[in-house]
């Protein structure tokens, strides 16, 4: 890497790794990794969780030395290591955790240890100079406000100019929608475009294949440390793409168990006029034995704040829970696990894990007062809940005495979806469960969804992605706080799409037209005003999309 | 769900799981990474005084660990939480000063109480003030929303004020038989305390393995909105364990005040900074979540075993201070790279 000349024929590439070979101890995180990403070329690096992606980024970016291999760009080789200013000219990476202080100003975020004009800092100046930064690339934030005053894709964007900033004309984004909602995607893309015309080139880090195929002219796959593919995007069936990632056959097209289901039964979970200001309407919801109901909508819309009031995180300002035709205390989360609902909380490094603590223990968090007499915790017997929660889930650990911070994304969200189920949960309420995992991990999350279904659960599953709620028996689709739209078993993503969107049918829930077409059996109603409840109730309550044969 | 779902092939999963399996005992290792530490300086003393291996020296220092050790006990269940209580080495001489103050004659003695309690409840006194010193702490920290770093300092230099506002400023030295009897009593030819303090750690060692409030301690310390999530009383625990703090504080106050006799104006000044110093060489981390009983009792061992081979050693007294300081540091540098762990 130090001497590094490779001279490519025509105009040299914006990157170009050759080689590269990266070991943490024993562990082999890149075993010859090459990567070539052409002037104004959007790239898309994907592959699964562990499957070496952040250590390339981390080698392209400067933060790591390779062992081996050859980095360089434009043709020229990489800066020397350490240098970390001159690495910063050739590639800027927006990471998949916010790198901001929120405390300090947009301006002063923009120009982080980098303030111009020598020793003392030209407020004044300062500011000026992020406003035409941010005017150069589109952001229409006030330089002057606080980080933390942003919103999540105001600050992603601001993130984005100041990593082009530098000069840098390789922008590394590190799964940057994980952090945005449907809206805030297609911005983004809308902004990627522009830059890409400008002659910026991009490497593109998701799990979301489709948002690949939509920004990404090539996509290069890695695998147990070694690039299997790389392909222009155009004309690549996206079940390769999976085959090359996953190194086995493509995955099943379509909602996985879907033969497994069975007629619902007794309801499991019914809500009444639950509702909290600010978040959500007065709703009224039921999910019964062996169905899986889907919550869609945007985390803004409302829909993660059902899910914490289910769990008991939240407080309701009004309505009431049951489980299993049992009042549960609303606003604490003790009643409502005991009461049975299981909850997977939407952000996992937040609400989930204890990261230094072992699989076994984050496992059997929520069950303490089941492995012993007395008050007591038998390690044995929480090793066995673990172990079996390990096999059933296919939780990749090296055992239940692994710390949870060594596991990759994917497993991690086992160990909190197995912290929710080793109670046998009545039902379990899932927000976003898939958020941040690869392909394959996905899928297995959403089998294990079914099969608690299966199993006689009843299963609430928040989500914004189509794809995820497609195992669901019934979809609610949530828009600013209230239920839209109601779909059954088959739908179109457009229609779904535009129900979470409020496209049609948000602003006069009175009599709006429905967004879908009568094709689907479930009557898209407008959704339920307290008002309305009195005079309509068959529009509200959760009956007339119940059982069905 | 459980069983259909055993049926799936992890064979794959077994191969990639063997390529990042970390050491399994390697996670242990910190803990005991202190031994060797100790048995160093076993040799060092032997080396610089033949008086270092006889039985009084030993038992001395053993009992000298006492009375820090309690403190440490209580102060690593408080770090492993993810709190900080500074405020224990005041409470250390508060308890029994203000035990001693509510049972004491009111005329006759150098110093005057209260007499409102027969002198047989000092010792119940002494403990209940220390778990009411460190339920205040709780309700500043937990309802209040203070930071809990500045509130138990406060505490600290307030309850300092206390202590010599009702001593005077001078030590109390007529003392209840009941209260200094603990202190001073050899059980087996071992003082008692050192009974009584190797029985508190293992009791709470049991605790944090085998009890759900113990292990709780770990989940709350490593992310207290897991914990939340998880069900568990968060706040409830941790204004428990503040308590118990607390009180483990008081009892080396009436350990300490039986051990000499008296409650000295200054007792337990300055011993905050050692109290850290042993947990977080000992492998407690002060971010909370992390570490063992066992590793806090081997870190006030390393600092008293210090301690004694300088006294032992000959170093002139005004220097000492400086030593101390120097070696905590050395402590910390060896015990970060023998336990391999950042300790932040």
């Amino acid at each position: 890497m130090r001497n590094a000349t490779e001279e490519t024929a025509g105009e040299p590439p914006a990157v170009h790794a050759e080689g590269i070979v990266k070991r943490y101890g024993p562990t082999v995180a890149l075993d010859g990794a090459t990567l070539t990403v052409r002037r104004g070329e959007a790239h898309a690096l994907v592959g699964r969780n562990g499957a070496g992606k952040s250590t390339l980024v981390s080698v392209l970016t400067g933060l790591a030395r390779p062992d081996a291999g050859q980095v360089t760009f434009d043709g020229l080789p990489a800066p020397r290591w350490g240098d970390t200013a001159a690495w910063r000219r050739r590639a800027a990476c927006v990471h998949q955790r916010p790198m901001t202080v929120p405390e300090l100003t947009v301006a002063e975020n923009l120009h982080l240890d980098r303030f111009p004009d020598g020793r003392v800092i030209r407020w004044r100046a300062l500011r000026a100079r992020a406003a035409r930064l941010l005017a150069e690339y589109g952001v229409e934030v006030d330089p002057a406000a606080r980080m933390k005053d942003l919103g999540v894709e105001q600050r992603q964007f601001v993130e984005i100019a100041r990593a082009l900033s530098d000069g840098a004309r390789l922008i590394i984004l590190d799964e940057p929608t994980a952090r945005l909602d449907a809206g805030g995607i297609a911005r983004l893309f809308t902004k990627l475009h522009a830059l890409r015309a400008t002659g910026a080139a991009f490497l593109f880090i998701s799990h979301h294949l489709h948002e690949v195929y939509d920004l990404c002219d090539t996509v290069t796959v890695l695998r147990d440390a070694r690039p299997v593919l790389t392909a222009p995007v155009a004309g690549l069936a996206e079940d390769d793409l999976v085959a090359a990632m996953t190194g086995g056959q493509a995955a099943p097209s379509g909602p996985p168990a879907r033969s497994a289901r069975r007629p619902p039964g007794e309801p499991v979970l019914h809500a009444e006029g639950l509702a909290l200001r600010g978040a959500f309407a007065p709703l009224d919801l039921t999910v019964r034995a062996g169905e899986v109901v889907g919550l869609a909508g945007a985390a803004a819309g409302g829909t993660t704040a059902i899910g914490e009031t289910l769990a008991g995180v939240r407080t309701p300002d009004h309505g009431r829970i049951e489980v299993r035709g049992r009042p549960v205390r609303t606003g604490s989360v003790r009643h409502a696990i005991a009461a049975g609902i299981g909850y997977v909380p939407e952000d996992r490094h937040r609400d989930g894990l204890v990261p230094g603590r072992s699989v076994a223990e984050n496992t059997t968090l929520a069950v303490t007062d089941r492995l012993g007499p007395l008050g007591t915790v038998l390690p044995s017997r929480a090793r066995a809940v673990a172990r079996r929660m390990i096999s059933a889930l296919d939780i990749r650990t090296a055992g239940p005495g692994q710390p949870v911070s060594g596991l990759s994304g994917g497993n991690q969200q086992k160990v909190v979806v197995a912290r929710a189920l080793a109670r046998d949960p009545a039902v379990l309420v899932a927000v976003r469960p898939t958020n941040g995992v690869d392909v394959k991990s996905k899928e297995a999350l959403l089998g294990v969804v079914r099969e608690v279904a299966a199993a006689g659960s009843g299963v609430l599953l928040v989500s914004d992605e189509p794809a995820d709620l497609r195992i669901c028996d019934r979809v609610l689709a949530v828009h600013r706080g209230r239920v839209v739209a109601r779909f059954g078993r088959d739908w179109a993503e457009r229609e779904l799409v535009a129900a979470m969107e409020g496209v049609g049918a948000g602003e006069s829930p009175d009599r709006a037209p429905g967004p879908a077409a009568p094709t689907d059996r479930p009557t898209d109603r407008p959704t339920d005003r307290p008002t309305d409840r009195g005079v309509r109730p068959q529009a509200v309550t959760e009956t007339d999309g119940g059982p069905r044969p | 769900m459980t069983d259909t779902a055993q049926q799936r092939p992890t064979g794959r999963a077994g191969a990639l799981a063997a390529g990042r399996r970390p050491h399994p005992a390697f996670a242990r290792w910190r803990d005991v990474s202190l031994v060797p530490v100790i048995f160093v300086l076993g040799v060092a003393g032997f080396v610089v005084s033949p008086a270092f291996l006889t039985r009084d020296n030993l038992i001395g220092v053993v009992q000298q660990s006492t009375e820090l050790g309690l403190l440490v006990l209580g102060e690593a269940l408080i770090l492993i939480s993810g709190r900080m209580d500074l405020s224990l080495e005041s409470t250390i001489g508060l308890a029994p000063v203000a035990a001693l103050w509510l049972v004491t004659p009111a005329h006759g003695g150098r110093f005057e109480g209260l007499e409102l309690l027969p002198a047989w409840t000092a010792v119940p006194l002494c403990l209940a003030v220390g778990a009411a010193i460190g339920a205040a702490n709780g309700f500043l920290m937990l309802k209040l929303r203070v930071n809990g770093f500045i509130a138990t300092l406060g505490m600290l230099t307030m309850l300092r004020g206390l202590h010599l506002g009702l001593s005077e400023g001078r030590s109390i030295g007529d003392v209840p038989e009941s209260f200094a009897y603990l202190g001073k009593a050899v059980w087996l030819g071992v003082p008692a305390a050192v009974w009584l303090c190797l029985a508190l750690f293992a009791l709470g060692g049991a605790a944090l393995g085998y009890l759900r409030h113990g292990r709780a301690l770990y989940a709350i310390g490593g992310n207290p909105e897991a914990a939340r999530s998880a069900g568990i009383r968060v706040d409830r625990i941790t204004w428990t364990v503040l308590a118990v703090g607390g009180l483990l504080a008081a009892f080396a106050g009436i350990l300490y005040t039986g051990h000499y006799g008296a409650v000295s104006a200054s007792q337990g000044n300055g011993w905050i900074f050692q109290v850290f110093a042993a947990a977080v060489i000992g492998g407690i981390s002060l971010k909370g979540g992390r570490g063992t009983l066992f590793g806090a009792l081997t870190g006030v061992l390393t600092l008293q075993l210090v301690i004694n081979v300088m006294t032992l050693g000959g170093v002139p007294p005004l220097w000492t201070q400086f030593l101390n300081g120097l070696i905590i540091i050395i402590a910390l540098v060896i015990s970060r790279f023998t336990g391999g762990e950042k300790q932040d």
